[in-house]
């Protein structure tokens, strides 16, 4: 039952994100990994389709592996099962307001849950960069691909520009263009 | 408050979050400042204490902070109703590109400009995610409990394949046990 397993899969990863940007990737990646929705690769790529619409990464994720795995319905579940977790929630956090602010418990799970992002994002960002530079596995032989020079050094550019806050649409497009200019020029095999 | 006025306010809520939706990118705090101005400046239906607020429990709520502020905005404005129309608003958007998107990828991807633009921006999105990961390191506060929890996690997932949710899991509790060490700590130094 594609549906069910859809809206449990995300309602499981909305329910344990705590957090914006990137604190969701982890739990997505493990998860769409997990049940074949998507390769490594396909992440990536979807990451830079969801930075360049509209709309929050997790959403865009849900929808996408919903459509992907079990068309316009099968997106329908995966995107209530994103949001269900957040709203009940919240429907509850802004009836007891006050008692939530004061809440200790709630501020102590968050001073492990902060860090904990960062660590597990790093480890899923680890995996992404494996895939895209070692796409055949990681061996010497990889060193002799004019491809993985290029990918080091759009990535290395690109992380540079993106800490001077150039926004991410044209860091995708310029990522983009070089891509398009290196595959033709040189050749490359796709 | 008269019922045409409410299903009115309804209506607006539902549109106004349809555009925070639909005008976003990359979601999460990109929204704030859009929720601030249509939904405190302009339908003055909140305070600006109120987005510190909603700032504050969309950090330590699950779930994405875009659901969870429109869910938490609706809410304060027009009761449950408004909750999910301002839900509803603030995903549809997303949803119908989405959809469309992903048809256009099934029928485009195979093109070789597309493979090649795609090889560029895998490259790209890294340097996108890492410098996330560089804004969240800025916002954690600099003390050893926060550096061994993101070790630790770290080295758990990507070396250990320990599951991302038992790390989390341990996080919070780690988190959580921590915090009430350190404020008996602080209390008996006091006394």
């Amino acid at each position: 039952m594609i549906y069910l397993k859809l809206f449990l899969t995300f309602f499981k990863i909305g329910l344990f994100t705590f957090g914006g940007g990137y604190a969701m990737l982890p739990l997505i990646q493990a998860e769409v990994l997990e049940n074949e929705w998507m390769t490594n690769t396909e992440i990536m790529n979807f990451v830079a389709v969801s930075e360049s619409t509209p709309g929050p990464f997790a959403i865009n994720m849900a929808t996408f592996v919903g459509t992907e795995t079990g068309g316009i319905f099968g997106a329908f579940c995966s995107t209530l099962g994103v949001v269900m977790p957040s709203f009940i929630v919240i429907l509850l956090v802004a009836t007891f307001y006050e008692k939530f602010k004061k809440n200790k418990a709630v501020a102590g799970c968050m001073t492990g849950l902060r860090p904990a992002a960062i660590g597990l994002i790093a480890s899923a960002a680890l995996s992404l960069a494996i895939t895209a530079f070692f796409a055949d596995g990681v061996n010497a032989q990889v060193f002799k691909n004019v491809e993985f020079y290029i990918s080091a050094v759009v990535c290395i550019v690109m992380t540079v520009l993106a800490l001077k806050k150039v926004h991410p649409i044209k860091i995708i497009t310029a990522s983009a263009v070089v891509g398009i200019v290196c595959g033709y020029a040189l050749n490359l095999p796709v | 408050m008269n019922k045409q006025g409410k299903l009115y306010k309804i209506w607006l809520l539902f549109l106004t979050f349809f555009k925070i939706g639909a005008f976003t990118f990359g979601g999460g705090y990109a929204m704030i400042p859009l929720i601030q101005k249509e939904v405190a400046d302009k339908r003055k239906w909140i305070t600006e204490k109120d987005i510190l607020d909603i700032i504050a429990i969309a950090e330590s709520t699950p779930g994405p902070i875009a659901v969870n502020s429109a869910t938490f905005v609706g809410f304060k404005v027009a009761g449950f109703w408004g909750a999910f129309v301002s839900t509803l608003g603030v995903v549809l958007p997303s949803f119908v590109i989405i959809t469309v998107i992903a048809y256009l990828l099934k029928n485009f991807s195979d093109y070789k400009g597309v493979k090649y633009a795609f090889f560029g921006i895998r490259a790209g999105v890294l340097a996108l995610i890492v410098k996330g990961l560089v804004s969240m390191y800025k916002q954690v506060p600099k003390n050893p409990v926060s550096y061994i929890v993101m070790g630790v996690a770290f080295a758990l997932v990507a070396f250990f394949d320990v599951s991302v949710l038992l790390v989390l899991i341990g996080c919070a509790v780690f988190g959580l046990v921590t915090s009430i060490i350190i404020s008996r700590r602080a209390k008996n130094d006091l006394s």
